[in-house]
């Protein structure tokens, strides 16, 4: 253990020691827009999002390599490619009468395609894995700085227009006739949803950042039934999972984005479990206090000279 | 009579997919002394003229004014209480979370005051819900849930308060509570009931409004076994709702009601 903490320290790991901070900041982005992806029932659209961010990294790679653009970080074509799949989804949602898992479907599968087209047309080796799962050997300071970026812009509107964001999600009628710009909100919304799953992807990859977005906060959702104490508890949670999916992928030498979404499985899953348990446990013991003895002694009597009589 | 104008209809025509009227030559007038309850058949267009007069959707012609004004101006004037039924119940939120969202502010900024806690407290203890503030929204009963919608609403002060279906799902214990209450209402507001059950229309009501793709006003001592089924397209039963009655009673007037219903 005193190995793997001085291992943290030791410059030539330095990606290892950016890969936790990147963990620990951006779980509080994830805390705050996983709890409203969960609560609002818009994980195909983070989902979709997510996988259209190869569309950008793809686009990114390809032109920085064709047009010699170096200051072109792959990272700039994934914001931008999230931001575009998010608005284009909550445009087609909100104004045409298209289903919408249809368009959010079209939208995953067409994204991730042309992200492989254009890698596919770039000259020489290019390392998709690590996109599509991260992969942490390649985290570098400039990761950190974005996450640490992406994460302001995604956590300061949130603290600001909380109230808004929870009545546009629980009630978008009720808030439309209160005056507030629902639509408005509601983009923007799709948007933070948007920069949040750019923000790891360094680490976890845009296939498995979904487990990341969501389980957290299913877990929380066990334990608090209102809003701000969930973002919380999903946030510290998020943290946990990261954190503990990199030391273990640094101890069994495994990967660690399968490690981390493996982690909040078996925690979401042993969550169901164990509230299924109590449940029945409590139901069991609250039918044995309603059993009335009397009542039951009246009601086999009865029912013993009914069928006497008949 | 000194009273205002709070609703009013003109030549109102709505139709949803631009074929089929939904509503055919609406005229309308609600003044703010009278209590009203619209009522008609499931798809008669009951909802549709709600959401036209809270401006949620544009009459293909003519105008619906709100206190002498268009819908979208007009709608922070009015408190609307939605179905619960159509809210999503496993949202996390408490009793308080509800009623505060009647003093969200205008545009995009949204913090609540001190004053918007103490009117959030004050509706809460209006409706005698009180002790659920800090209850979560999800666990509670049918009719405790209409309360914190209601609440909600009054927590706007609302000069208009238009009730969704406010008697479905209520607890036979309130319904009694809940028309003495509308009686305190109808003293600071105007209120307008939608209603499916025609059992609702008891003494309190003034004025009948009757939607079934056109519009029937009636007072309520006028309301005849012949207009309702008029309004219902076939032979209904009628019970004389008597609010006297036990809830037990009641409940089984309403039974005989529906059975009624169905039989064309």
């Amino acid at each position: 253990m005193i190995d793997f903490f001085s291992s943290l320290n030791s410059p030539a790991l330095s990606f290892l020691k950016y890969a936790f901070l990147i963990g620990i900041f951006g779980s509080v982005s994830f805390g705050i827009i996983g709890t409203y992806i969960v609560t609002k029932r818009i994980a195909s659209i983070a989902g979709a999002v997510s996988h259209c961010i190869l569309a950008g990294i793809g686009a990114a790679i390809f032109f920085r390599q064709q047009f010699g653009l170096a200051w072109l970080h792959p990272i700039y074509g994934s914001v931008v490619a999230a931001l575009l799949s998010a608005i284009i989804i909550g445009l087609v949602s909100m104004y045409t009468k298209q289903r919408e898992d249809t368009v959010i479907g079209a939208i995953w599968a067409v994204g991730m395609a042309t992200g492989l087209l254009f890698l596919a047309g770039t000259t020489g080796y290019v390392d998709i894995d690590a996109y599509l799962f991260g992969n942490i050997l390649l985290v570098s300071r400039d990761d950190f700085i974005m996450t640490l970026v992406l994460n302001l812009i995604v956590i300061v509107p949130s603290l600001l227009f909380f109230n808004n964001f929870m009545a546009v999600c629980f009630d978008e009628q009720f808030a439309e006739l209160r005056g507030l710009r629902t639509k408005l909100t509601y983009m923007s919304l799709l948007c933070m949803v948007a920069l949040t799953v750019v923000l790891m992807v360094s680490v976890i990859g845009i296939i498995l950042v979904l487990a990341l977005l969501t389980l957290p906060a299913a877990v929380a959702g066990h334990f608090t039934k209102r809003l701000w104490p969930m973002m919380v508890l999903s946030a510290i949670l998020c943290a946990i999972f990261t954190t503990g999916g990199l030391t273990m992928s640094y101890h069994a030498n495994l990967p660690s984005a399968p490690l981390i979404a493996a982690l909040a499985g078996a925690a979401y899953l042993m969550t169901i479990i164990v509230f299924a348990v109590i449940r029945r446990i409590k139901q069991r013991s609250n039918n044995f206090r309603n059993l009335d003895l009397e009542e039951l002694r009246k009601d086999t009597f009865s029912s013993f000279f009914d069928s006497g009589v008949s | 009579m000194g009273c205002r104008e709070v609703v009013k209809i003109e030549n109102l025509n709505f139709s949803w997919d631009n074929s089929v009227l939904s509503l055919e030559d609406v005229f309308l007038t609600i003044h703010d002394c009278e209590m009203v309850c619209i009522v008609g058949p499931n798809g008669g267009g009951k909802t549709t003229l709600l959401y036209l007069m809270l401006g949620l959707i544009k009459p293909n012609s003519g105008t619906v004014k709100i206190l002498n004004e268009f819908p979208d101006k007009a709608r922070r004037r009015i408190g609307y209480m939605p179905q619960y039924l159509k809210l999503d119940l496993q949202f996390p939120v408490n009793v308080m979370d509800v009623v505060l969202m009647g003093r969200l502010r205008h545009g995009f900024w949204g913090r609540y005051s001190r004053a918007d806690r103490e009117i959030a407290e004050r509706v809460l203890d209006e409706m005698s819900i009180a002790e659920l503030a800090r209850r979560p929204f999800a666990e509670l009963s049918g009719g405790q849930r209409q309360r914190v919608l209601i609440a909600r609403a009054l927590a706007c002060e609302p000069e208009i308060l238009l009730l969704d279906e406010p008697t479905a799902n209520i607890d036979p214990g309130f319904q009694e509570q809940f028309y003495e209450k509308l009686r305190e209402l109808r003293k600071r507001m105007s209120v307008v009931i939608v209603s499916h059950d025609i059992g609702f229309v008891s003494s309190e009501i003034d004025t009948v409004v009757c939607v079934n793709r056109h519009v029937a006003v009636h007072k309520s001592s006028e309301m005849t076994p012949e207009a309702i089924s008029d309004i219902y397209g076939h032979r209904i039963k009628m019970i004389d709702h008597q609010h006297d009655l036990t809830p037990q009673h009641l409940k089984q007037h309403h039974k005989l009601h529906h059975i009624g219903e169905r039989d064309d």
